[in-house]
């Protein structure tokens, strides 16, 4: 359903992203590694059309998202970083807006917010400006806002960043719970969560893919199964006792 | 002709301005400055003309507009750059253009609600005496068209910058420019070295000129042109700008 070839984003003299190329396909949940700065939210802007690549091209469920932008963007929900929200506005006015312009039908609407606050767990706050939430409510709205037009294809950016251990678990049981219909990727620092939660990993550093495969497979090239150990060979080019790459 | 996608963004940002501070304390502001610069008792004041019209409120509505306009219009970009919403707009299934023409008509709306309050005015010499509505109802659409053509100015430094102070101060100063481009003083001192076809420009450019031949009540395609034709333009700056953006 995603197919990124060759892409590659520039800032200037800075290679963001450089050359990345991997495909996913429905049912995956591809876990993206990698460490900061190394090109992962770039990657997720540039396939939810926010920002263009300098190079190669990416295509979701087929479209061009540099041809068909609007297309493209009806089929993603993205969270991006940080989960920006509008702050004043009322939760229930929030999903509405973004429901409304997704275009849900005005009967189904009430219908859809109200699974999404479920989902989420949402429906203690829905009257609340959403200045007023913690942390956890955030991301929780943000991603609910993601999931309001039940789209083929999620995409994360660090979606569990910030929250509680017990927050974090209802994210990544709700995350594999919506996998089998859906295309995810997420974004992520944290290691276990790609044991946990995806079916593949992929390392890039300095925006160049590095490693490409299952979490299985990349714990299997430490001795001990140390996914750090493994982590820090890849993106450091350092060798590490224990790991064989 | 206009998208849903604009339908949508237009009445939540309006309704914005009346969920927030922002919307009551412009409009408290607005409409205490502008009845007391129209009735202040100085010289060229409503007292002193013992005429039953609005010609002094009209000639203090730019003025107001020149700091009042930015602080309305310096949100509206710069807010979403600098919290990071504009990531969550922009990659929903909304073009750019949409995006900009929804929120600049809000604001614009919102305006000509600030001048619709202003209506006791028209009460007031309606009771008085016995004005020509016609010139005041033109008064008011020249005053609506300036209006829109600050904010399509502000618009634009908006959507340069994530600062809003920074926002600010460039329409100010540029509702300014355009404003006094042909005033006696700024055609002075241009035609003191550039020649004629300069200065001539500078006077054509001018809001200030079309603005006063309207609100005296004349109506003339020209100026009406002149007006789509500057917020045609600077809200067009403002989607090109934010289109380069996206290739940065």
């Amino acid at each position: 359903m995603i197919k990124v070839n060759q892409l590659a984003k520039n800032y200037g003299p800075i290679k963001a992203v450089n050359n990345l190329t991997f495909s996913a396909k429905k049912g995956d949940v591809l876990g993206f590694l990698g460490p900061n700065g190394a090109g992962k939210s770039t990657t997720m802007k540039i396939l939810t059309g926010f920002i263009s690549p300098s190079h190669g091209d990416a295509t979701v469920c087929g479209l061009s998202v540099e041809d068909y932008p609007i297309e493209v963007k009806s089929k993603i929900g993205y969270m991006p970083e940080n989960a920006p929200l509008y702050d004043d506005m009322t939760v229930l006015d929030f999903l509405s807006f973004i429901a409304d312009l997704r275009e849900i039908p005005k009967a189904a609407i009430t219908h859809k917010i109200q699974e999404v606050l479920d989902l989420c767990a949402l429906n203690g706050v829905k009257h609340q400006t959403i200045e007023t939430l913690s942390k956890g409510f955030k991301r929780r709205l943000s991603l609910a806002q993601a999931l309001i037009h039940d789209p083929e294809v999620l995409i994360l950016d660090e979606p569990t960043d910030g929250l509680d251990p017990n927050q974090k678990h209802d994210v990544r049981e709700l995350i594999k719970k919506l996998s089998h219909n859906k295309c995810i990727i997420l974004s992520t620092h944290i290691l276990e969560e790609v044991e946990s939660v995806c079916n593949r990993a992929i390392i890039i550093s300095n925006g160049e893919k590095k490693f490409d495969g299952t979490p299985e497979e990349l714990k299997n090239k430490s001795s001990e199964h140390k996914l750090d150990d493994v982590f820090r060979a890849i993106t450091t080019g350092e060798s590490v006792q224990g790991v064989n790459l | 002709m206009i998208s849903h996608s604009v339908k949508v963004i237009f009445k939540k940002e309006l309704k914005n301005y009346f969920s927030s501070p922002l919307g009551y304390v412009f409009l408290t502001i607005f409409i205490f400055a502008i009845g007391y610069v129209t009735f202040e008792p100085g010289r060229g004041s409503f007292f002193q003309m013992r005429q039953s019209d609005l010609s002094a409120f009209f000639k203090y509505v730019p003025w107001l507009f020149i700091i009042l306009v930015p602080a309305v219009s310096m949100k509206l970009w710069a807010e979403e750059k600098k919290s990071g919403t504009i990531e969550l707009l922009l990659t929903l299934p909304v073009t750019v253009t949409e995006a900009v023409l929804g929120k600049f008509l809000a604001a614009w709306a919102f305006l000509a609600i600030a001048l619709i309050c202003t209506f006791p005015l028209v009460l007031t010499v309606a009771y008085l005496g016995n004005p020509d509505l016609g010139v005041i109802f033109i008064g008011y659409i020249a005053s609506f068209l300036l209006a829109g053509s600050f904010l399509a100015i502000g618009n634009f430094f908006s959507a340069l910058t994530k600062n809003q102070v920074v926002s600010f101060i460039l329409s100010v100063v540029f509702c300014y420019l355009f404003f006094m481009a042909g005033s006696p003083p700024t055609l002075e001192f241009l035609s003191s070295f550039s020649p004629k076809y300069v200065v001539n420009l500078f006077e054509s450019l001018s809001v200030l000129d079309h603005f006063s031949s309207m609100s005296a009540g004349l109506i003339a395609l020209g100026d009406l042109w002149f007006y789509a034709v500057l917020i045609t333009g600077w809200v067009f700056g403002s989607i090109v700008l934010l289109t380069d953006k996206k290739q940065a």
